[in-house]
């Protein structure tokens, strides 16, 4: 048996569970709700282009913080002894343990206005401030969700670098800064380009975090899909619409991003 | 060995440790306010164990437990065995089918879990009216099974690629048979690939709202979707009793793990440092 027929199961399995509920999507999303073939689901669309707008502006922060926050994490951890390494790993794997929407649920008791940083604001004498039910607390709780996303592909990345490349480079007279700068960022952005797509596309679409920490104040385009499909304006078809546009735009994203990260990897030769 | 690496400095350390401070915080909150006295989520009342005594009783924070656990044991452990042949698989092609395929088995993952959770719940809701059958643990299982196995796939690959092919073609130039090189040499070298394809599947099972959520009908509840429904409501501090005993389980079997995996390599250097 040759080892390619190993994943012929495996693509029957992606023809039924992957590509046919795909297709099941653009079938709605193009027919009314007695199946005859229409664009008014689209043309309904036209006037939620603030939550589309809104949703991509808010996942975009919350990514751009994901790695200015988290790449020096996964840097810094891997340059610590190994076992210090696996348990800071460990640490940071923990806290996805605990259940996304009490982790969520956890900053509401934050973020309150009566909640414990205002109260421990107020404790030291500073003014309170309000950011629960503004968009600020739903990036706090996306970056927060998502960052461990971020750390862990990056960092797997970089400890498989092979550590004779930095001493080669050290040898040929690099500081530490142009190691990094040179050996060590562009053979890590194949991990940053999986840290994007894992942190951006649940941000985009979430619905649990702007209900909980956003209000209902905060709508993004994860509300207004749950809205058509479980919540009270029942209409699947415009909801299929919604979802396939926001499908679509988050592909070409990541096309976008992932053609530049080719681009750089071809550069260094990796 | 030398390693020429600068560890890092005091900087470096004091901004992990913020980190793991910002990770934490919200977690050690819950757990002090599992033993508050009140139901109260920032008022600290008094110490009790009453939460964790009527846990126990709650038969549906109970239930849905147990299907959050049942669910993501046997879907990780499908997901997992099923992602490493259609890796090994995926590897072995040529790019030119290689690469389509494995676009389409990034769908789940550059999908929103709402396009996928909504477009699953669209196929089993016609399938089920054809093949008669509604929304429910089967359901279920499957959505779970179905959205694990291409993080399994995307943890597997990169270590596939890294894997030296020269690995595989010395092994079967010395006469190993393709499965003999399979199991000896591409399993252990993708080792770590897969077992941190398992520990992902299992966690996003675990912690899985969304699609569960789309999937599940009205008869079966995971834990996640109990606690969605509650925050509708009011959250019982249950909740917080019952992620605490999670967390302390999980903990536990970590360290455990870990001070075997360091003991053993303690072990082994011992026994190098004598031979």
């Amino acid at each position: 048996m040759k080892p390619k027929y190993l994943s012929i199961p495996y693509i029957v399995w992606m023809g039924i569970f992957v590509v046919a509920p795909i297709i099941f999507v653009v079938f709605y999303a193009f027919t009314t709700s007695e199946g005859v073939p229409t664009l008014q689901n689209f043309a309904a669309m036209g006037r939620f282009t603030s939550v589309f707008v809104r949703s991509f502006w808010l996942a975009l922060i919350s990514t751009v913080l994901c790695i200015l926050i988290g790449y020096p994490v996964a840097y810094i951890l891997s340059r610590e002894g190994l076992r210090l390494q696996r348990l800071m790993i460990m640490l940071i794997v923990l806290p996805m343990w605990m259940n996304f929407l009490l982790r969520t649920y956890a900053w509401m008791s934050i973020l309150e206005n009566t909640g414990l940083l205002n109260r421990f604001l107020s404790f030291i004498g500073l003014p309170t401030v309000n950011i629960i039910n503004t968009p600020t607390a739903v990036v706090i709780g996306m970056v927060y969700n998502f960052l461990p996303f971020m750390i862990l592909p990056i960092y797997s990345v970089i400890v498989k670098i092979d550590r004779s490349l930095f001493e080669a480079a050290q040898d040929l007279g690099a500081n530490t800064v142009s190691v990094f700068r040179n050996v060590v960022f562009p053979m890590s952005l194949p991990g940053v380009l999986s840290g994007i797509m894992m942190v951006f596309v649940p941000a985009v679409s979430t619905f649990v975090i702007t209900q909980l920490l956003g209000g209902g104040m905060v709508m993004m385009l994860g509300d207004l899909i749950e809205m058509q499909f479980l919540g009270t304006a029942y209409n699947p078809q415009l909801g299929s619409a919604i979802a396939l546009v926001m499908m679509l735009i988050v592909i070409a994203f990541m096309y976008v991003v992932n053609r530049f990260g080719q681009g750089e990897e071809k550069a260094v030769g990796a | 060995m030398s390693t020429s690496i600068k560890r890092p400095g005091f900087f470096g350390r004091s901004y992990t440790a913020l980190i793991l401070f910002f990770l934490y915080a919200p977690i050690f909150i819950l757990i002090i306010f599992s033993f508050n006295s009140t139901r109260s989520r920032t008022v600290w009342s008094g110490f009790t164990f009453d939460w964790y005594r009527s846990l126990f009783f709650d038969s549906s924070i109970m239930n849905a437990f147990y299907t959050t656990l049942i669910i993501a044991f046997i879907s990780a452990i499908v997901a997992t065995i099923a992602g490493t042949f259609a890796s090994i698989g995926f590897y072995n092609m040529k790019s030119r089918w290689r690469t389509p395929l494995m676009h389409i088995n990034n769908i789940p993952m550059m999908n929103a879990d709402i396009a996928t959770g909504v477009s699953l719940s669209l196929l089993f809701l016609s399938l089920g009216t054809v093949l008669r059958f509604n929304l429910g643990f089967g359901t279920l299982l499957l959505a779970h099974i179905i959205f694990n196995i291409p993080y399994v796939v995307l943890s597997i690959m990169p270590k596939l690629r890294q894997l030296d092919s020269n690995l595989v073609d010395a092994a079967c130039d010395l006469g190993c048979t393709w499965i003999k090189a399979f199991w000896k040499v591409i399993v252990p070298e993708i080792m770590p690939g897969i077992i941190n394809g398992l520990i992902i599947a299992f966690t996003l099972s675990i912690d899985d709202f969304v699609i569960s959520y789309f999937t599940a009908g009205g008869n079966v509840m995971t834990l996640p979707m109990q606690i969605f429904a509650m925050t509708r409501r009011r959250i019982s501090p249950e909740i917080n009793a019952l992620s605490t005993i999670l967390f302390l389980t999980v903990l536990a079997l970590l360290i455990v793990i870990n001070v075997r995996e360091v003991r053993q390599e303690d072990k082994q250097k011992k026994l190098k440092n004598r031979h």
